[in-house]
Order: C-alpha cells, then sequence, then structure tokens
C-alpha cells in the first residue's frame, strides 16, 4: 500500500475528503447491494467447494463438485450449447436494434407508434410469450411453418421438438423479444450525439454511409459497448425464457448453463454442484465482460 | 436544418418499418386473437386470425376467478416503489462510480458489473435463507429490499454520466457548487434519456418478473398479477383464452408508461445541447 502511504504525505484531507464524497454516493446503493447480493454470491462460492443438499451439514469437498462436472456431458455440452445461443442471439439481436433505432430516429409519421409497437415483445409477460410461440413455432400447423410451406419450402424445419432447431427456434425468440429493448438504449444514444456534428458534416460534403461510419458509429460506441455487454451476459444467463418454452429439452438439447445449475439445484438437490457449474458460468462471462472492458478502453470515443 | 429526403428512400424506410412492425406484432396479434376465443378454438387448423364468435366474456371471467384486482394494486404498488428506489439509489451511485475520483473505484465497480453476470439462481437459495433469517419472506418489504438494489441501473446511468464532460462539472465547481449539487442540478438534468430508459426497463422487469414473487409471495392477498396469469396454466388444465385475456390487460400499464417515457426522448434532445 506505497500509494496510500504517499497520497498521506502529499495532502490527506484533500484526498480523505474526495475519497468520503465518493463513497457517499456509493454507500445507499451498496448497502442494499452488498447485503441482499454479494453475501448471498460469496455463500455459493462456499458452497460450490463443499457437499450441500440443503438439509444435512455442509462439508468442504475440495475440487470434487468442478472435478464431476467437467466429467458430465450434459454440463459440457450446456456450455457449448450457451456459447452458440449466445453468439448468435448477440449479433441478430444487435444489428436489429441498431437498424431498428436508426430508422426510428428519422422524422417520419407515426414514429412514436412505431418505437411502441416494436417495443412490444419486451413488455409481454414471459409467461404468455412462451405459450404463444410454442403454438407459433409447432411444427405440423404453426403459422410459422404454414407460411414457410407457402413460399415453397417442403420440410420447414421441426423448430423446438427437433434437437437441431430447437436452439436456432430460441434464439428467434429471444431475439425478437430483446430488440425493442436495446433499440431503446440505442435511440436514447443517438439522442446524445450532437446534431451540429452532422451540420457540420453535411458542410463538407459527408453523406449517406459516410456519415454513419464516420460520426454515428463512433459516437454510438459507448451505447454499443453496453448493448453488446448485456446481451451477453442477458444471453449466457437465460432461464426463465428456456424453461417455460422447453425446460431442456427435447432431452438434454436445450439445455443450458443456467438450466444445468437449476436442475442440480431443484432437482438433484446437489447445492455443491449446482454452486460449481455457476462459477464456471460466472468465470466465462467474466472474462469476456474484462475483456471487452480492454476493448472499451480501446476503441470507445468518448 | 432538416433536409428533404429522396421521396424513394422515404417510401423504402416506411415499407421496411412497416414489415417489419408486422412480423413482429404477430405474436401478439395472435395472443389478442386467442384472448378472444375459447379453448377449444385457440388451437384449431389453420389459424383463425379474427375469432369467429368473439368471447369478451374472457375478460369479464378473470376477474371473478382470481383476486385480480389485489393482484393488479400489489403490482403496481411494489413496481412503483422498486422504480423510485432503484432510480434514486442508482443514479446516486452512478455519479460516484463516473465523476468522483476515490480509492477502490474501479475494483468496486467491476464488482458491481461482475454480479450482473451471475444468474439470480445461483444465488436465490442462499438469499432467501438470509431473508428467512430477518423473517422478511412472504412480505413486500421483503421483496422490494430484493430487487431494489441491482448493478444494471448503476452501469447504465454510468454510461450516461461519463459522457457529461468534465470541463462542465470543473466549472460548476469553481462556481461553488458541491458534488452533491451537480450531480442534482447538472448530471441528472442532463441525463433524462437514460433516467427514461432506466425507469422504464425497470419497470417493465418488475412488472413482469415471475420467480421472484413466485418464491417470496405465498399468501393469496400478497401476490402479483404475473402470478395471476400461471393461476389459469395447469391447475387443472390450461385455459388460454383467460391466459391471454390476462396478459392483454398486463401490457397495458406497461405500454402506458413505455408512451409517457417516449416522448422523454424527443425532448432529451432539446436539453442535451452541450457542446463538448
Amino acid at each position: 500500500m506505497s500509494g496510500k502511504a504517499k497520497a498521506k504525505k502529499k495532502g490527506l484531507s484533500l484526498v480523505v475528503r474526495q475519497n468520503l464524497i465518493g463513497y457517499s454516493f456509493i454507500l445507499p446503493n451498496f448497502i442494499g447491494f452488498f447485503i441482499f447480493i454479494f453475501i448471498p454470491v460469496i455463500f455459493s462460492l462456499v458452497l460450490s467447494f463443499s457437499s450441500w443438499d440443503g438439509f444435512n451439514e455442509i462439508e468442504f469437498n475440495g475440487l470434487n463438485n468442478f472435478i464431476d462436472i467437467f466429467h458430465d456431458r450434459v454440463f459440457v455440452g450446456a456450455i457449448w450449447k450457451t456459447a452458440y445461443f449466445s453468439f448468435f442471439t448477440v449479433i441478430f439481436s444487435m444489428a436489429a436494434s441498431l437498424i431498428l433505432a436508426l430508422l426510428l430516429n428519422q422524422k417520419i409519421k407515426a414514429r412514436g407508434l412505431f418505437r411502441c409497437a416494436l417495443f412490444f415483445p419486451y413488455v409481454a409477460s414471459v409467461v404468455a410469450v412462451s405459450v404463444v410461440f410454442n403454438a407459433m413455432l409447432q411444427p405440423d400447423y404453426g403459422p410459422v411453418n404454414e407460411f414457410l410451406k407457402f413460399i415453397g419450402i417442403a420440410n420447414p424445419p421441426g423448430w423446438l421438438a427437433s434437437t437441431d432447431w430447437v436452439i436456432p427456434g430460441l434464439i428467434i425468440v429471444n431475439v425478437w423479444r430483446n430488440m425493442g429493448y436495446f433499440m431503446i438504449i440505442y435511440l436514447a444514444g443517438l439522442q446524445n450525439i450532437d446534431q451540429s456534428l452532422y451540420e457540420a458534416a453535411e458542410i463538407d460534403g459527408a453523406k449517406g454511409w459516410a456519415r454513419f461510419w464516420k460520426i454515428t458509429w463512433p459516437l454510438l460506441s459507448p451505447s454499443t459497448f453496453f448493448v453488446v455487454m448485456m446481451l451477453i451476459i442477458n444471453s449466457f444467463k437465460v432461464f426463465d425464457l428456456i424453461y417455460l418454452m422447453t425446460q431442456g429439452g427435447p432431452g438434454t438439447a436445450s439445455t443450458m448453463m443456467s438450466q444445468y445449475i437449476y436442475n442440480q439445484a431443484f432437482i438433484s438437490w446437489d447445492y455443491g454442484k449446482s454452486s460449481a457449474a455457476a462459477m464456471i458460468l460466472f468465470l466465462i462471462v467474466a472474462l469476456l465482460t474484462a475483456f471487452q472492458f480492454k476493448a472499451e478502453k480501446k476503441f470507445v470515443n468518448y | 436544418m432538416v433536409k428533404k429526403k429522396n421521396p424513394v428512400t422515404r417510401v423504402l424506410i416506411y415499407v421496411l418499418l412497416i414489415a417489419l412492425t408486422v412480423i413482429t406484432l404477430t405474436p401478439l396479434i395472435w395472443m389478442l386473437s386467442s384472448s378472444l376465443k375459447l379453448d377449444s378454438e385457440v388451437f384449431s387448423v389453420p389459424i383463425k386470425w379474427i375469432p369467429e364468435n368473439p368471447q369478451w366474456s374472457n375478460y369479464a371471467k378473470i376477474w371473478e376467478k382470481i383476486p385480480l384486482l389485489t393482484f393488479t394494486f400489489n403490482s403496481v404498488k411494489l413496481t412503483v416503489i422498486i422504480t423510485i428506489i432503484q432510480v434514486i439509489t442508482s443514479s446516486f451511485a452512478a455519479y460516484g462510480f463516473a465523476k468522483c475520483k476515490f480509492k477502490g473505484r474501479n475494483i468496486l465497480f467491476l464488482l458491481y458489473v461482475a454480479t450482473m453476470a451471475i444468474p439470480w439462481q445461483v444465488y436465490m437459495l442462499p438469499q432467501y435463507s438470509l431473508m428467512n433469517t430477518f423473517h422478511l419472506v412472504d412480505t413486500h418489504i421483503g421483496y422490494i429490499l430484493m430487487q431494489s438494489f441491482n448493478a444494471f441501473g448503476v452501469f447504465l446511468m454510468r454510461q450516461a454520466f461519463i459522457s457529461i464532460p468534465d470541463e462542465l462539472l470543473e466549472a460548476a465547481r469553481i462556481d461553488g457548487l458541491s458534488e452533491y449539487g451537480i450531480y442534482a442540478k447538472i448530471a441528472l438534468p442532463l441525463s433524462k434519456a437514460s433516467i427514461t430508459t432506466l425507469v422504464i426497463f425497470t419497470f417493465v422487469t418488475i412488472w413482469n418478473d415471475y420467480m421472484g414473487p413466485m418464491i417470496y409471495l405465498n399468501t393469496e392477498t400478497k401476490k402479483t398479477l404475473q402470478l395471476g396469469i400461471q393461476m389459469f396454466i395447469g391447475q387443472y388444465s390450461t385455459e388460454y383464452g383467460l391466459v391471454m385475456a390476462v396478459s392483454v390487460l398486463a401490457l397495458i400499464p406497461v405500454l402506458v408508461i413505455f408512451l409517457i417515457g417516449q416522448k422523454q426522448f424527443v425532448q432529451g434532445i432539446a436539453s442535451s445541447g452541450i457542446k463538448g
């Protein structure tokens, strides 16, 4: 702690004052956050190195839980499935939400109505959404496949009933739910762009694509950073939707990491294995997030 | 200032928007149409988008079959309280993270962000036992405390505050404004669009939360609307028409909040006219 010692010699009161003001801003949120989120998280970290069924004594068992889950084909499969699901969810949701935001940031008629309509999917209750999409994606007579047959596809996918198509099906539903949400973040980002920059660009003769790549895209980078990060996090921990739509099936074809975590805890009553799997999920997302922060420093243009 | 667009481009924009909107709304139209059907008609082949004989009575039945009024009241109460706490405490903390220099700031912020990556399923159980020790299970206060402090709001508001130029804040400091004054009088007013975003997102998340109330609220009089929707599923057999009718009604408050909020995006332009 040599930095601290140096600060003390230089100008204690100012540094202390600055620190105290900083802490005072954080405190109201931090107290609640610490008690209701941090402590439980730490407890589950402890659990990942123990064996516990929820009733008997907690016993420390070292790395056994981690060894067990990596020998479990369902878990290893879940890692790949989660990565597959997340990769396409992130790409498609980001592209869709950016396009929608750009379209809806223009002066057009009924703009509020369009924004509202596109935000709809996000506000619909996930319980209802899962019932609706189970019907829409029904392989034999669902409207989606009826439409695909109508445009000439003879053998449309089996969607949620097929082990190959269940994840693409879930990606579609997830992108559908996400895009309105992230459209809002992009819209807010677009509002923060100084309009005079566009006027200046106009004078310089920049139009269309050049305008987008030279002004909009770089100045949107804080929003893009946020959108990509939230998308990665949300898609890696996706639970409700898949739980309600497929419960990880057919078989284990759509068993993602969070579903595995849930199953270990609430079906197998193995809190140790469940927490260990949770720590792996946490580690993956934490690494991706850390990588993003590195990239933010490099590319984000405030 | 606004240049006239090529009419062909304009038409293309409208066509694209309308197409995207129709695709997006199809599942919701199905929901609306099913809310006016008998259960036996919901899955009829081929799908009838307009019910032959609309069961408006579905919308009356839902109020009789479950205490929907109480559920609605509970949902409104919890959502409003949590949204207020969330916006105030997280914007306050975000200002600290974005514009104050203090020891451990980056580590602390990284910890905040890191917890966003942890699925709730991971710490659901320890959290529940903690709440149980405080006798907060099956109380609205317990649920409010559990939902009010998450990292998302802090992160969102930090991104907004970070884009406020430091020179502006420095000028305010020279004018004698305290950090708290700067937060209230400069940072917040300049971030209206982000505050609106946070309000909308928190409102929607809490309004639609299903697992939280399911685990924490057991007494009938304390339950929320989402649990009400679930009551029509499974208990005896799923009553699709009624599920969809409650779901349609449950959409209305969030849409109202959104319609009010989206105007703020437009007003946001006028107020954020600071030059960097």
